[in-house]
């Protein structure tokens, strides 16, 4: 039988082969090699490109760079959206590995937050947490937890360390058998269509008459338009018919799935 | 989620709480359950019942005590024995004729009484007779000759089994097994006693005093008042006389009304004139007590009415309806001190298990659950009322199609029908038509919830509604009243549809409800007329001009929680009303079996696989964006210096693991040290780690730490934290750690061997092939063992991944294939199937004493002496005071007690006498003893969790399951089981994927035993209690009990404790620790012919599929010091040497029982290809058994050479 487990370390070791390049314009002393990395999907640009910078700024001046920010095919990529979420808005019909382009001049303010430390992301990060478990517990969960039981969410996040982050994460997807879920599901839906930038709204896991919701519930509730065949523009990976019936989402992994890399719910 | 949670009401024990409602039905609410449920045996109404966990006593409405014993897998059967003698005479030899002198020619074992086999008849109508008289043909545990005889010179002297030449007298013994056959039913007490002895009706029954002596098994304490107010004790009750025999009249100081007995030695009884009177002197020698003394009733002006006692708790109510708690009652002062007044205004109160305790409220007759009752706070929190419906009310809430077939029953009176329908239904949407009584019941669903979907139980609800109206009969013209009502003018033109009985809906049904159904008109109203006018108190006065309509919430009159155990790990679902709601809800999750999840959970994990494969497949070269660095826990722990003087010392630790590129990982433990001011460090990689075992010491959280060289030295790495949490946050790192680097994760395979050690904790390894065979056999000390949660006193498994254990409360436990549990938490643990585990086991320590001239036995010892208070070894000194339960997972459940069950006997204070302290002691006190001691008990708790659920009703002493050849995955697994009372049990159904099993056979035996192997090919042997061996015969698949016990005679006369059979080997263990093998066994004579000793120093053994051979040996000898409890694996087990050459050491000490019963892994045929004679012995099958048989036989001169190697051959002292 499968187990959750193995279904929470493939989401956890999903990596995107990505190529970085340099952009064109930025002013360099010598040649730019590309970069190539594997980009774990559930992490931030900005967490996971040091090397990225430390490549590129060697064949720069050092007063020509100021703050790296990612752009691919001339849009500039969030760094507070996990990886994954920005592959598949982006660039899932993409031939691998992923071309990111690297910049170090004309932040683009309008479309990007500056990202000047890791503090900024850990920020990001745990505001994220905490607000998925205000509607997955009241924020009862999150709150009771110890500050160094936080620090090891993170750092399990920032070390690419599977079992201290879900060591904590665990009690953080778990809810009281007299419960049969969550209060709501934590979730955000992206489309690379629309302006908005996500579609959020309280939902329970499990419908009035009792039965519980599953993920196709969800979408039909909240986005018709991603079942549609026709419609193209959600970039749900989970919208493929067959994984619909498969996400009860009652269920842990699933939701895990969901919660950590596929919708980008963080 | 629900199914999760379904299993784990599943995996709790659940007991009864029993109730009588206003109309004498008899009602039981399980602690698992939600509904009240009807007692199986609705003949009869009740006023009175006393509940304890095996049986309820009652007092039914015609004053006849019953008493209904719960049915069981194992029968209560009692042996009858009487003696036939003879002696010899010149003339005709042995022969009837005895001297004047002599007993009779049957008598008693004495001789004394005379007893033919015709004076024996059966006790009571509820008993059966099993066979007829048959010899016994065993004396003390040899076999004797046919026919029986046991020959002596003289009448009362010692018999032997052979006759010789001055063998003047013989006797045998005939046995003969009656049956208790009344159970699940009300058995009325027959009464035998003189008429004129005989008590007047009775009035009231109070049962419990099963604390004070566990002898005679089942033994209980059974009081009953009369109308007349005597107060009477019913003797000889215990598990196979659950009757009684005879009422014994005890005086009094007044007329008593009611009576109440707590499980140990509390006895409380009210007096008409209101005082409560309390029984002193009730001890194991005196169950009945010696006095009565008088407590006043807490008020003046109201006396008590109703009192109720528990262990060391008693509850009263007064005649003003209020609840009073007695302050500072206990065993040595069962008066107490004084009363509190509690609140809330109750008709009756019972204390029941844990001092817990109910009421029936004044109010609405409903009853309340005190709740908050610890052993720090016994007088509890709140009352909380028990909203449960009954089941007949459930079937209500279903849709109206399910009425349906409710006229099948009654066709002639559709008036009725319609009454009781409306009943049903208003009975679960409101209360509030009790114009007497308030009511309290505040969260009841609306009618509209009520009525909707039913769906498959449609016979079962037609079927209850028709219960309802017989057993109601008042309420049916009070129906009358809300016929209008608008609400039920639906349910009228149902009933106008439903007189067509609809057969489909009637196929539901299960016969026992429909003749249950079928039964209560029989019973009419009289019967109950009786019942409210005999009733002063307990029931509940139905006048005609009281109405209470439609109210179908059930109005109690009386409740017994003796039998009822709620702890605080238990959670209760009384107190919510299961509405219609959540009973869709559950009935829709349970819709998603497990198989189905585990389909789209697969699909999950392919498609992200897919995913991966997409992603990843041709990049693998490319640069990780995060470097796995060294990942390091640091930490400060003691460690055991290994150099003298040996004592703890504070070290620094640190866990360094290294992440290969594959995400797998290697890690090294450091401990840093001083020594002589100069730093130092060990360290250990972890993946030389063979086991990490907690060891349980009140002093210190510690641990120790094996690799195989530390086996070898018998000195592993010892390690304590300063905090239990410190300590498993440690475990369950380093296990983690361990299990990482051997790639070891999951569930254990089927093969795995499992060893339990002696504090409880479970192991498994997996074992490798070349564990049995090959040219390079793999030395046991390699072995990686990982824990496995749970407590268990013995393990057993197959080669099919059934695997069962055995709690030291004899609780058996099924292996849920999980892992994990316990201190493991997190990954390393499986989400599903790990569930709570409890235990309970004793502590004891020893009171000594020393005789001398002046005093007599005191505690004052000489200067030399043990402490006067000390464990077994008399070293260690251990009061009532300093003794703590082993760790702090453990808690105190029992206060300390004497016990008497100490080997060698007690006298009727519990002390055993001796010469001199290390001595062989022995029950009584003789010229030549000047020290005694008695041994005392304390009952301590465990409560963990593990992959465990239980297998309840009966407890277990042993297991046995057939290692199975490859048969298909549907077929029933042979699994036997010995009782802890020594019954032998066959379990049926037992499957791969039903490995629980569904029910006990039970085989018949002469007497009680105490071990049970069942080997491959279907070979039963056991031993029985008094040292001797059996063979099953003619066990199989069609046949899963066989046919008749073979008594096989013991080795030079060793009293036998454990068997173990498996392909073909047959190996026995004795009491005195030597191992010994069946010479001789063929398929044809599968009994064998003689016992060949094979080792000593062995505690216990376990003989696998392949014949492997491994035991739990003491004293073996280490290069730093000795292990008691020692996993020892006997090497060149061959087909041509099936009792090997030498032991090899594993992992100890501290082991109590191991099972590789599930290792059929033998070595690849490449690997044994050079030794190609052997592989060729080892592939032929059972027809080669029998050539096998006379190589043996063949073998035997060298019997001779084998003998003087023994000592060679055995483990090391």
């Amino acid at each position: 039988m499968t187990d959750d487990k193995d279904v929470l370390r493939d989401v956890w070791f999903g990596r995107i082969p990505t190529c970085f390049t340099l952009y064109q314009d930025e002013v360099t002393e010598r040649e730019a090699e590309p970069y190539y990395l594997l980009l774990p999907r559930i992490s931030y640009l900005t967490l996971v490109t040091d090397k990225v910078k430390k490549h590129f700024q060697k064949v720069m001046r050092q007063e020509e760079v100021s703050e790296i920010w990612f752009e691919y095919e001339g849009t500039p990529l969030k760094w507070h959206y996990p990886i994954g979420l920005l592959f598949d808005l982006h660039a899932s019909n993409t031939a691998l590995p992923w071309s990111i382009t690297v910049h170090f001049k004309n932040f683009p303010e309008k479309d990007l937050l500056h990202c000047h430390s890791k503090d900024v992301i850990e920020a990001h990060f745990m505001a994220c947490i905490k607000e998925a478990d205000a509607l997955k517990h009241k924020s009862q969960v999150i709150n009771e937890m110890q500050k160094k039981d936080h620090k090891q969410l993170w750092m399990g996040l920032q070390n690419d360390k599977f079992e201290q982050f879900w060591a904590i994460n665990r009690k953080l997807m778990e809810y009281p058998p007299e419960d049969s879920g969550f209060r709501y599901i934590p979730f955000r839906i992206y489309q690379a269509t629309t302006e908005r930038p996500f579609i959020q709204k309280l939902f329970r896991p499990i419908a009035s008459g009792g039965e519980l919701h599953t993920l196709g519930d969800l979408l039909k509730d909240v986005c018709p338009s991603a079942i549609t065949p026709e419609a193209s523009g959600a970039r749900l990976q989970t919208t493929e018919p067959q994984h619909i019936c498969a996400a009860e989402v009652s269920v842990k992994a699933t939701r895990s799935t969901n919660f950590l890399s596929d919708a980008g719910s963080l | 989620m629900q199914g999760k949670r379904q299993a784990r009401d599943m995996a709790m024990p659940s007991s009864l709480l029993w109730a009588v409602d206003i109309f004498g039905r008899v009602y039981t609410l399980s602690t698992v359950g939600q509904y009240w449920e009807l007692c199986k045996d609705t003949q009869l109404e009740f006023k009175r019942v006393s509940a304890v966990k095996q049986c309820c006593w009652g007092i039914a409405c015609d004053h006849q005590v019953y008493t209904y014993v719960f049915s069981g897998d194992v029968p209560i059967r009692y042996q009858e024995e009487t003696y036939e003698n003879q002696r010899w005479n010149p003339v005709g030899g042995f022969c009837e004729k005895l001297l004047p002198s002599d007993r009779w020619q049957w008598s008693d074992v004495s001789g004394l009484k005379h007893q033919q086999l015709d004076s024996f008849t059966l006790p009571s109508p509820h008993w059966e007779w099993e066979s007829d008289w048959y010899v016994d043909e065993n004396i003390g545990g040899e076999p004797t000759e046919k026919g029986g005889w046991t020959y002596a010179i003289d009448f009362p002297s010692t018999y032997t089994k052979d006759k010789k030449w001055n063998s003047c007298v013989r006797r045998r013994r005939w046995i003969r097994y009656r049956r208790y056959k009344s159970r699940d039913i009300w058995a009325k007490i027959v009464s035998r006693d003189d008429p004129d002895q005989l008590p007047d009706p009775f009035n009231d029954i109070s049962v419990g005093g099963w604390e004070i002596t566990d002898e005679p098994l089942g033994r209980l304490s059974v009081w009953a008042v009369s109308l007349q107010g005597r107060v009477w004790y019913r003797e000889n009750v215990c598990h196979h006389n659950p009757e009684g025999s005879m009422w014994s009249l005890i005086t009094t100081p007044g007329e008593v009304v009611q009576i109440s007995c707590g499980p140990y030695d509390l006895l409380w009884a009210t007096l008409w004139e209101g005082q409560a009177i309390v029984r002193e002197g009730i001890d194991r020698n005196n169950p009945q007590g010696i006095s009565w003394s008088t407590v006043e009733s807490p008020s003046s002006e109201n006396g008590i009415m109703h009192v109720s006692v528990g262990v060391d708790v008693v509850w009263c109510v007064t005649k003003d309806r209020k609840v009073w708690f007695r302050r500072g009652v206990n065993s040595h002062n069962p008066c107490g001190t004084s009363w509190i007044e509690m609140v809330g205004e109750m008709m009756m109160v019972t204390v029941g298990l844990n001092n817990q305790v109910w009421g029936i409220s004044c109010d609405d007759r409903a009853i309340y659950f005190r709740q908050g009752v610890t052993p720090s706070e016994l007088s509890g929190k709140t009352w909380k009322a028990i909203v449960s419906g009954r089941e007949s009310d459930r079937s209500q809430t279903g849709s109206s199609t399910s009425l349906l077939s409710a006229g099948c029953f009654f066709t002639d009176d559709i008036q009725n029908q319609t009454n009781a329908i409306i009943q049903g239904d208003a009975d679960t949407s409101s209360d509030t038509e009790l114009p007497s009584v308030p009511v309290n019941l505040a969260n009841t669903p609306p009618l509209g919830a009520a009525a909707s979907s039913g769906g498959n139980s449609t016979g079962h609800q037609a079927a209850e509604v028709c219960t309802n109206l017989t057993v109601d009969p008042l309420d049916c013209h009070q129906g009358e009243a809300t016929v209008a009502s608008t609400s039920n003018e639906k349910a009228d033109l149902e009933m106008q549809k439903s007189r067509n009985p609809n057969p489909s809906a009637e196929l539901q049904w299960t016969n026992i409800d429909l003749k249950e159904a079928q039964k209560q008109p029989v019973l009419s109203i009289s019967t109950f007329a009786e019942t409210s006018s005999l009733s002063s108190l307990g029931m509940f006065s139905v006048g005609a001009e009281e109405q209470y309509g439609a109210d179908e919430h059930p109005l109690w009159a009386w409740v017994s929680g003796g039998g009822c155990l709620v702890d605080l790990h238990s959670p209760l679902k009384w107190f919510t009303v299961p509405s219609g709601l959540s009973s869709s809800v559950q009935s829709l999750s349970l819709s998603i079996t497990p198989a189905q999840t585990a389909a789209w959970r697969k699909q999950i994990f392919q498609q992200l696989s897919e995913r991966t494969k997409r992603e990843l497949e041709n990049f693998r070269h490319y640069e990780q964006a995060i470097e796995q660095s060294v990942w390091v826990k640091t930490g400060t722990l003691q460690w055991w210096r290994n150099w003298k003087p040996h004592k703890w010392m504070d070290v620094r630790v640190t866990l360094e693991q290294f992440t290969g590129s594959d995400g797998m990982r290697d890690s090294i433990l450091f401990i840093y040290y001083m020594y002589h001011e100069e730093k130092k460090y060990i360290h250990v990689f972890l993946n030389e780690v063979t086991i990490i075992v907690e060891v349980l010491n009140e002093a210190k959280h510690s641990f120790a730490l094996y690799t195989p060289e530390k086996t070898k030295q018998r000195w592993p790495i010892r390690l304590a934290a300063a905090t239990e949490q410190e300590m498993h946050d440690w475990l369950s790192l380093l296990n983690m750690s361990c299990c990482e680097s051997r790639r070891i994760q999951g569930p254990p395979s089927h093969h795995a061997i499992w060893s339990v050690t002696c504090k409880g904790d479970i192991f498994v390894s997996e074992p490798s092939p070349e564990l049995e065979a090959g040219p390079l056999l793999m030395p046991c000390d390699q072995m990686f063992w990982r824990q496995v949660g749970g407590h268990l006193r013995l393990i057993e498994c197959n080669n099919r991944g059934i695997v069962w254990g055995i709690g030291y409360d004899h609780t058996a436990w099924v292996y849920t294939g999980g892992y994990g549990g316990g201190f493991i938490q997190g990954l390393a643990s499986s989400a599903d199937n790990i569930y709570m585990q409890s235990d309970v086991k004793c502590i004891y320590i020893y009171e000594n004493q020393r005789w001398n001239p002046v005093t007599g036995y005191s505690s004052r010892g000489l200067p030399t002496d043990r402490y006067m208070w000390s464990d077994a070894s008399g070293l260690q000194e251990c009061t009532k005071i300093n003794t703590k339960p082993p760790s702090p997972q453990w808690s105190w459940v029992s206060d300390w007690y004497i016990d008497f069950n100490t080997s060698g006997g007690t006298d009727r204070e519990g002390w055993q006498y001796a010469a001199d302290f290390p001595a062989s002691y022995h029950g009584h006190k003789t010229m030549k003893d000047f020290v005694r001691r008695r041994r005392w008990a304390r009952k301590c708790k465990i409560v963990t969790n593990g992959p465990w659920l239980e297998v309840p009703p009966v407890t277990l002493w042993d297991i046995s399951i057939i290692p199975s050849s490859d048969a298909d995955d549907e077929e029933a697994v042979a699994l036997w089981a010995i009782s802890d009372k020594g019954d032998v049990l066959c379990r049926l159904g037992v499957t791969q994927q039903n490995p629980a099993g569904t029910s006990w056979l039970h085989v018949g035996t002469d007497q009680p035993f105490i071990s049970i192997s069942i080997g491959a090919f279907y070979q039963v042997w056991a031993i029985a209690r008094d040292g001797s061996a059996f063979y099953r015969g003619s066990v199989s698949p069609k046949k899963p009990a066989g046919d008749c016990w073979y008594h096989i005679p013991s080795p030079q006369k060793q009293k036998l404790k454990q068997v173990s059979v498996g392909r073909t080997s047959v190996f026995v263990l004795d009491k005195n620790g030597n191992l010994w093998y069946r010479q001789g066994i063929t398929p044809s004579y599968p009994q064998g012919s003689t016992w060949d000793h094979v080792s000593n120093n062995i505690r216990k053994m376990s003989v696998g599929p392949l014949d492997q051979v491994w035991v739990i040996a003491d004293k073996v000898q280490g290069s730093h010091s000795l292990s008691c409890g020692t996993v020892c694996h006997r090497t060149d087990v061959q087909p041509m040497e099936p009792k090997g050459l030498s032991w090899d050491y594993g992992i100890g000490g501290g082991w109590e029982h191991i099972t590789v019963r599930g290792n059929t892994t033998e070595a690849s045929r490449v690997a044994m290809h050079d030794t190609s004679e052997e592989s060729l012995a080892v592939s032929k099958d059972l027809e080669d058994e029998e050539s096998k048989g006379k190589t043996e036989h063949s073998k035997t001169p060298l019997m001779v050479s084998d003998s003087q190697e023994l000592d060679r051959n055995t483990v090391n002292c």
